[in-house]
């Protein structure tokens, strides 16, 4: 099952700033011992708010209105997100309480999410086999 | 020969020989990715060798002597560093390699049963072992993988890489398992193998070529195993039911990619040779003189399909009764439902009825939408068109898929029209 690890952005963030080298090589070697366990599917860091645009719909308006950014910080904005592939719930857990944090750099959010779909490639089993028995037969029993 | 003549050589030669060095080089080094590592080595040797001076006479033993070597190399070097290796070297036949052909059916067969039952371990999750299983015992590349399960190569990538991890963090022992451990772990292996098979089967899109690639090595992979546990009846039911299945590939499918129902299909194209090691497969499993399990009823079942020469002449008297001693082995709605249209086959579909309506007090069906849609087509058989309407309509209103939902709609149609 795939997680979402949603890092919230901060004041440092939004002010386009790394946090310090520490963090930055701790979060690559963080990347690192992801891909290494086989469970990292992608990994991507945002830029600012201030180059973000905002399409809002109002309520009784089916016109767009362009809002072009920097956001409010208090909007729980976006900074990075990993996304990996595990087994449970607790393996997410594990690994999100394992992602490194700037230290001296105040408040600091990750938010763990579960993704809707399953990446399984396995679509099909035995069930799908017995189904398809039965679409035969059943062509037989119209028949005859 | 040219360069790229011997490099397609090779590439064959890989496909066949790369599962028996991964399965020797784990008993030596007892690490599977580094098994993979070593055997990789010594075909990168091989394919700069061989350019130069050809392919020698014997290249599954050449790749074996090369491997091997690199492996004690490697714990050689490692010696001084960690005792429990050199033990392993130890151990080890250094200087065997060169009457391979001596050895190859016992040693090998077991070593290559080993890598089986670690690939498809329980601790793996079943995505794990059958990406494993493809890639280390059938030879396929991260990339064939991925196209013919229609996944993204870095999803596959990661799942093998994890599934190495798993093994090698809890240890798990590169052994046949033994006692009562050995038919759960056998029935793992044989579900793997079957998933891969279905994958590749019931598939209709995708690439044309790589999806009978995965059923031949779902089908090679279930008669090697047949060969090194030929005591296991599941095992030649299983190589049976692919055999028989295969049988009938190419009249699955018509020139437009459209699927064709067993009903339609040309016999006269079924692969005799298929269906008659399919038949020898069952009997062999029959003649082991245990009940026969899952695999060995549906290869039955299967079976009277392939021997009937025309659709009508089908026992339908044999399919019901197999199809009652499957829902024994292996309790579900879908057998039940098999189980009812081939018993209104054989004796009418006011038996087929009863059996459905037995059914649909059953709260585990509840929402399963094959089954309003079975009753529906035993009504119109008995002329009871607006009760069937009735069940096709309920049918359609369960389904999320949207070519079946209109489907049943038309059959609902249709039974207005019946009047």
């Amino acid at each position: 099952m795939r997680f979402m690890f949603i890092v919230k952005a901060t004041g440092y963030s939004e002010a386009g700033g790394n946090y310090n080298q520490k963090y930055t090589d701790a979060m690559i070697a963080y990347k690192k011992s992801l891909a290494g366990a086989g469970v990292l599917v992608s990994a991507e860091a945002l830029h600012p708010s201030s180059t973000g645009i905002r399409i809002m719909y109002p309520s009784d308006s089916e016109k767009p209105e362009i809002l072009v950014g920097p956001f409010l910080a208090d909007q729980e904005l976006i900074a990075e997100y990993t996304l990996i592939d595990v087994d449970s719930e607790a393996d997410a857990l594990n690994w999100a309480l394992r992602m490194p944090v700037p230290t001296g750099c105040g408040e600091f959010k990750i938010e763990v999410r579960k993704l809707k779909k399953n990446l399984g490639f396995l679509r099909y089993s035995g069930t799908c086999a017995l189904e398809a028995d039965l679409k035969d037969q059943l062509s037989m029993l119209k028949n005859f | 020969m040219s360069v790229s003549d011997t490099h397609r050589t090779i590439d064959a030669i890989w496909r066949i020989e790369s599962a028996k060095l991964i399965a020797v080089l784990t008993r030596i080094v007892r690490d599977i990715g580094l098994a993979e590592d070593l055997a990789h080595d010594a075909l990168v040797i091989a394919l700069e060798q061989w350019s130069q001076n050809g392919i020698p006479n014997n290249p599954g033993a050449w790749l074996m002597t090369t491997a091997k070597r690199r492996a004690i190399d490697l714990i050689r070097r490692n010696k001084l560093r960690d005792q429990k290796y050199s033990e392993v070297a130890r151990n080890t036949d250094l200087y065997t390699e060169d009457d391979m052909d001596h050895n190859l059916d016992g040693e090998i067969g077991d070593d290559l049963l080993r890598l089986i039952f670690m690939t498809c371990h329980p601790v793996l999750p079943q995505e794990g072992r059958v990406a494993l299983t493809l890639r280390l015992l059938c030879g396929l590349t991260t990339d064939e993988i991925a196209r013919s399960f229609l996944a993204a190569e870095a999803t596959i990538a990661q799942r093998i890489v994890r599934a190495k991890r798993t093994l090698r963090d809890r240890d798990i022992p590169f052994e046949v398992p033994a006692g009562e451990e050995l038919s759960d772990r056998l029935s793992a292996v044989l579900e793997v193998i079957y998933l891969m098979f279905n994958e590749g089967y019931s598939a209709t899109s995708g690439n044309q070529w790589i999806r009978p690639l995965i059923c031949q090595e779902a089908l090679r992979l279930g008669r090697v195993l047949a060969e090194i546990v030929p005591y296991e009846p599941e095992v030649h039911g299983l190589v049976a039911l692919m055999e028989i299945q295969s049988s009938r590939f190419r009249t699955r499918v018509n020139s437009r990619g459209e699927p064709v129902l067993l009903m339609d299909q040309n016999r006269a194209e079924w692969d005799q040779l298929l269906i008659r090691r399919g038949l020898k497969a069952l009997d062999r499993s029959q003649k082991l003189g245990r009940p026969f399990g899952p695999y060995s009823l549906q290869a039955a079942i299967s079976a009277c399909h392939a021997k009937a020469p025309t659709a009508p002449e089908t026992d339908w008297i044999r399919i019901a009764a197999l199809y009652e001693a499957l829902s024994r082995v292996l309790p579900s709605p879908i057998v039940d439902l098999n189980r009812a249209v081939a018993v209104s086959m054989a004796f009418g579909p006011d038996f087929g009825l009863q059996i459905v309506d037995m059914l649909g007090n059953e709260s585990s069906l509840k929402g399963y939408h094959l089954l309003p849609s079975v009753r529906g087509d035993l009504l119109v058989k008995l002329g009871r068109f607006d009760e069937a309407r009735k069940e096709f309509e309920h049918a359609a209103s369960m389904t999320r898929n949207e070519r079946e939902r209109e489907l049943l709609l038309k059959r609902a149609a249709e039974c207005n029209s019946a009047h």
